[in-house]
């Protein structure tokens, strides 16, 4: 008996040997381009001390930063959180012509490089753009300032919520809402009482990665910004600013802040990846 | 089938849920990229020519290009490696790695971009090490493919982990009984199963690295004609209200992410095909 599942065994696996070097030279690689840029931004935050940490985090300008960052994130994630259900349940629950050609549109704004998505708001709300005449007499300011953040993290963010729910609601069919309707249950009753339960994680999924791009997005938001200081920088663009001003401990303590946020994020995100994992096996063992 | 899908169900809402769907990919997405197109159209040809072929673009084409596609090989032959390791062996840590591959999609690019500058830069962490035996990194071509290779390192692990979970153990069995040894059949038997994946990984990787802008420019150095990208081309074209200019380039670069994206997806039906 043991002879034969050592055989097996090397049948289909490597000696210990080629085991142990794939492994160390696939950690030596991960260890060298992700822990060590990981632990490079928490050693140089932490570079002058604690005290010199938080006192670059209470300045006014990273204050305001911090506020417009947030408010950012709480403009765009609802309104994609909701674009997102909404896309999932006409794609996954019903079958029409041309559903393939729609997903690969909802999800173009990953494909498009950040800088050409801020862009093509300059071109239709800037001074030379489509709206920007008109925009000027009436006094609205969209491009270098708020709006414009928000509108080019909308943009980015778009896809986050739906991708993550159209094969979830999917692979978990109609059969269940279909039941609770033909049961008399109203269309929002069935959603709320069927549909989400079935889908919460996946909705903390798509929310948490929505939400960490909205709050670290770059290069859309750097053409949109104008870069006014304490009042058009998010994070991303004030460290941008420390770091050009050679303030390297205060920019990588307000670095640091993005870097927990990344970590938090990763943790949720597997968090939900093993519960959806659960409830899809669960509901694999019903059938 | 129904007539457009809502007959086969008693589901309630296609029709709302379909429109609104499609009435905010229009104002968000749809409008706003056709927007670049009406812009570059207003241009006359040689002017687009013009704008789309001097020297200094050129240059940053070859730039962002080559070191993409050098950072994406890169990201296929240790994508696979880890994805190999994270799936087939079992170690301390393994669960940890498996959920830090993700990091650079976490990670806010900027954050990454001083980061990998610092630590490659001459008194960094390595830089002190490498400049000293003649390798700089920040601040040359080298420091863009550094940058590309952090962000496109997801790609190839995420695409090709599934399919060898998926593997069946016992197609290597069966090769092993008709007399392969363990390297013939990795290379006859799991290789081809691998490399539709494989491929999907490596042109997310490209297409990510060629549009990528917040984790390079601190590393790059920015040089023109040496290590300035056509992303960072673009801000200083509009920088300098040369908006033409930048829509002309803009539209090169989102034709070609056009003809990524198309590629990306046939080579998922590809492997879909693979797989059933």
């Amino acid at each position: 008996m043991h002879a034969t599942t050592t055989s097996r065994a090397s049948k289909v696996s490597e000696p210990a040997a080629v085991r142990w070097l794939l492994i160390s030279v696939a950690l030596a690689f991960l260890a060298l381009f992700l822990l060590l840029p990981l632990a490079a931004v928490f050693a140089q935050a932490f570079d002058k001390g604690w005290e010199a940490y938080l006192a670059a985090l209470h300045e006014p300008d990273t204050l305001s930063a911090i506020w417009l960052t947030l408010l950012t994130a709480t403009a765009c994630v609802p309104v994609n959180l909701f674009f997102g259900i909404v896309a999932a349940w006409a794609i996954a629950k019903f079958s029409f012509p041309g559903k393939s050609l729609l997903i690969t549109l909802i999800d173009l704004p990953f494909s498009v490089s950040p800088v050409v998505s801020g862009l093509i708001y300059v071109l239709i709300f800037g001074l030379q753009g489509w709206l920007g005449p008109w925009l000027q007499a009436h006094g609205i300011r969209i491009i270098f300032a708020v709006p414009g953040i928000v509108l080019a993290t909308i943009f980015v963010t778009f896809p986050f919520v739906a991708r993550e729910l159209i094969p979830l609601m999917e692979s978990q069919g109609r059969d269940e809402e279909e039941a609770a309707l033909t049961l008399g249950a109203s269309g929002l009753q069935t959603f709320f009482r069927v549909t989400f339960p079935n889908i919460k994680w996946g909705v903390l999924y798509g929310v948490i990665l929505c939400n960490a791009r909205a709050m670290g997005e770059f290069g859309a938001v750097s053409v949109v910004s104008g870069h006014v200081r304490g009042s058009t920088n998010t994070i991303p663009l004030q460290v941008e600013i420390l770091y050009n001003e050679y303030s390297y401990a205060a920019a990588f303590a307000v670095a640091s802040l993005l870097a927990l946020l990344a970590l938090v994020t990763l943790a949720i995100k597997t968090l939900a990846e093993w519960k959806i994992q659960q409830g899809l096996s669960i509901n694999e063992n019903e059938r | 089938m129904g007539s457009f899908g809502t007959k086969n169900t008693v589901l309630p809402g296609f029709g709302p849920a379909l429109g609104y769907t499609i009435f905010y990919l229009s104002i968000i997405v749809l409008i706003p990229l056709s927007a670049l197109f009406f812009k570059t159209a207003t241009l006359t040809w040689d002017q687009f020519l013009v704008a789309v072929t001097s020297p200094r673009v050129v240059a940053s084409y070859r730039i962002t290009f080559g070191a993409a596609l050098f950072a994406a090989s890169v990201n296929a032959v240790f994508g696979v490696l880890t994805a190999w390791v994270l799936v087939r062996y079992r170690f301390p840590g393994r669960k940890l790695i498996d959920a830090l591959v993700d990091l650079p999609f976490a990670l806010p690019t900027a954050v990454a971009g001083i980061t990998l500058a610092s630590v490659y830069s001459p008194n960094g962490w390595l830089g002190q090490w490498l400049e000293p035996r003649g390798i700089k990194i920040a601040f040359t071509p080298l420091g863009i493919m550094v940058a590309m290779i952090f962000i496109g390192l997801p790609f190839v692990v995420r695409t090709v982990q599934p399919v060898l979970e998926e593997l069946d153990q016992e197609v290597e069995e069966a090769a092993s009984c008709l007399g392969a040894n363990r390297l013939q059949t990795f290379y006859r038997v799991i290789f081809p199963t691998m490399l539709p994946a494989i491929l999907t990984g490596f042109a997310l990787a490209f297409a990510r690295a060629v549009g990528e802008y917040g984790s390079i420019i601190f590393i790059a150095g920015n040089m023109p004609m040496v290590s300035e990208i056509t992303p960072l081309l673009i801000i200083t074209k509009l920088e300098q209200y040369d908006y033409a200019g930048a829509t002309a380039i803009a539209t090169v670069m989102l034709v070609a992410s056009f003809v990524l994206l198309l590629s990306i997806n046939l080579l998922q039906k590809w492997s879909r095909r693979f797989a059933e």
